[in-house]
């Protein structure tokens, strides 16, 4: 036999995460939400060289214009140009969002995978008792505590939506790595003398990645949610940094006179939200091995 | 080559490569009752044998009868409640695992289901090099090399996953990462019955003869009487966590004694019986 030969190649070609990738490439949600935060993502780039007018600037000969050429949605009572601060706006949103998730998935990974691994069963539950604990606080009460102690700000904001959303990471985590535990491949690897360590980074960590990215995604939505409630209360990224959060808290005492105001930082941060929840949908549907039988 | 009596000594036997005292494993099920502890599963029940340097040990059973269970406490993958295991004269028992790792260089095993048993995201260079990265052996890309074309793949798939590969190819990997770090004795859990009939008997025979070349000890679990009679000298039958008949291949198939065996032998599928349209009856029908 020649070393090539398939060997009942049809049988056991198991399905792979890239044969996967292949084949739901069209999925619905993934092409949605992908628009939705490219859109974003867009703009918040293009925000750092160009914007139509300086977000900041007010002109009080242009107070409260409505959509016209110049002002493409308008100005506020300032005379500031919406659109310029939308943004701006999803430029303070993503950082919002990447620093939040960022220290989550610090925090809450390698939690989860060592309550996962730990063959010390007291110390697994210790983490996870403990992780449960703050499962149960609401983040944006956290958020809200943590304002009122060092003030409200941009940071402290992303800190709190951070330790918020550590304790979901790391059950997620938790599950997928002692998924992966019971696995042969982890066992071969103990077999050949693998230490735990190298297990858990060289094994567990590249098999729970799929977990990590869909609830990163999921986790964004959340804290982009969380940014613009806590700006809204007054909590979160001060003046005069634009930020939906506070475009919609300006709105409120002009919602009879100018409803746009209020509707258009609205509608970008549930486009937002929605967007990043498709995308972690879609991704979901890529990474769930449960997946693997319904083809 | 041991006799069957002498598993009954107390002492472990110094000479053999796997000598097994008297073992037993107890799990306990989850508890349904807040005043009643639940009752332990006995997966073992004071099980002893030997294997002597270069023998190919076979261990039939059907699944729940503990010899997976076996494999994994031999393999120091699982602990023991009581008893002994002895690896060339070093007991394993209830060491902690990271100070295993004189066995890994002594003991590997092949793993029953090559789908899950190669990490799919990792390549089958580094899946094969891993025992030696371990071991911090140096050099390993050559022996990658050779292992690969000691188990007949090509060279060029240390790049590629385990995705890209047949059952049967996977399984010739999975004997390659096992060969890494040039051990003395292999397990090998169930290695076949997770491919295809056709290409049982390639895997089948490639491991026989590495075995052979390599003067080998094996240690083999299978559900498959016919396979175990293909790669095996001596056998021991497993049922509920006991050996209830040990002894060479030949003896215990050709005359067996215990009433459990008779019926798993009975069982086995033959071309006559098939056609007869006889019904295989006895203990052994559903594990076959």
């Amino acid at each position: 036999m020649t070393a090539t030969t398939p060997e009942g190649a049809s049988h056991h070609d198991a399905p792979s995460l890239r044969g996967r990738r292949h084949r739901r490439r069209w999925n619905p949600n993934l092409v949605a939400g992908s628009v939705f935060v490219g859109l974003i993502v867009l703009a918040a780039a293009v925000s750092f060289v160009w914007t139509p007018y300086d977000p900041t600037q007010v002109d009080t000969s242009a107070r409260l214009v409505t959509p016209s050429v110049d002002h493409w949605l308008g100005t506020d009572k300032f005379g500031r140009d919406i659109f310029s601060q939308l943004m701006v706006g999803a430029r303070t949103t993503l950082f919002v969002g990447v620093i939040s998730v960022g220290l989550a998935a610090l925090a809450g990974v390698p939690l989860g995978i060592f309550a996962g691994m730990t063959s010390r069963r007291w110390a697994g539950e210790v983490t996870m008792r403990f992780n449960d604990l703050l499962l149960a606080f609401p983040s944006l009460l956290l958020a809200i505590m943590l304002a009122a102690i060092f003030g409200g700000s941009t940071l402290v904001a992303m800190i709190a939506i951070g330790i918020g959303s550590i304790p979901s990471f790391a059950l997620l985590i938790r599950g997928g790595t002692m998924q992966a535990m019971k696995s042969e491949y982890v066992l071969a690897a103990r077999v050949v003398g693998r230490r735990p360590v190298a297990i858990g980074v060289r094994h567990i960590l590249p098999n729970v990645s799929g977990l990590i990215i869909v609830q990163s995604s999921v986790l964004f939505a959340i804290a982009i949610l969380g940014e613009a409630a806590l700006s809204f209360l007054g909590l979160g990224t001060p003046p005069p940094t634009p930020s939906w959060g506070r475009m919609l808290q300006e709105s409120q005492t002009l919602l009879w006179q100018a409803p746009r105001l209020a509707f258009i930082p609205g509608i970008a941060i549930a486009l937002a939200v929605l967007g990043f929840n498709l995308l972690g949908d879609g991704l979901r549907d890529i990474f769930d091995p449960r997946l693997e039988d319904r083809r | 080559m041991t006799i069957v009596g002498s598993a009954d000594q107390v002492r472990p036997d110094p000479d053999a490569a796997l000598s097994v005292r008297g073992l037993t494993r107890d799990y306990h099920r989850p508890r349904t009752s807040l005043f009643h502890a639940s009752p332990p599963v006995h997966a073992l029940r004071n099980v002893s044998f030997d294997v002597a340097k270069g023998e190919r040990f076979g261990v039939v059973g059907e699944s729940g009868s503990g010899k997976s269970t076996l494999l994994r406490i031999l393999a120091g993958l699982d602990h023991a409640t009581s008893g002994t295991v002895t690896v060339n004269g070093t007991e394993i028992t209830n060491l902690p695992e990271k100070r295993l790792g004189f066995l890994r260089e002594q003991l590997q095993v092949i793993f029953q289901d090559p789908m899950s048993s190669l990490d799919p995201h990792m390549r089958i260079g580094d899946i094969i090099a891993e025992p030696l990265v371990a071991t911090a052996h140096l050099g390993s890309r050559d022996r990658v090399a050779e292992l690969l074309e000691a188990v007949g793949l090509d060279a060029n798939a240390v790049n590629r996953y385990p995705h890209q590969f047949s059952g049967g190819q996977r399984q010739r990997i999975s004997i390659a990462r096992a060969l890494a770090p040039k051990p003395r004795i292999i397990l090998a859990d169930e290695p076949v019955s997770a491919l295809d009939v056709s290409v049982r008997a390639q895997v089948l025979n490639l491991l026989a003869d590495i075995v052979e070349n390599l003067s080998l000890t094996l240690f083999f679990i299978s559900h498959d009487l016919s396979v175990v009679r293909h790669v095996c000298e001596r056998v021991a039958v497993m049922h509920e966590g006991k050996i209830v008949e040990m002894g060479t291949v030949d003896d215990v198939y050709d005359s067996p004694r215990d009433p459990y065996t008779r019926g798993l032998i009975a069982s086995i599928p033959t071309l006559d019986r098939a056609l007869s349209g006889a019904v295989a009856s006895g203990l052994g029908t559903d594990a076959l």
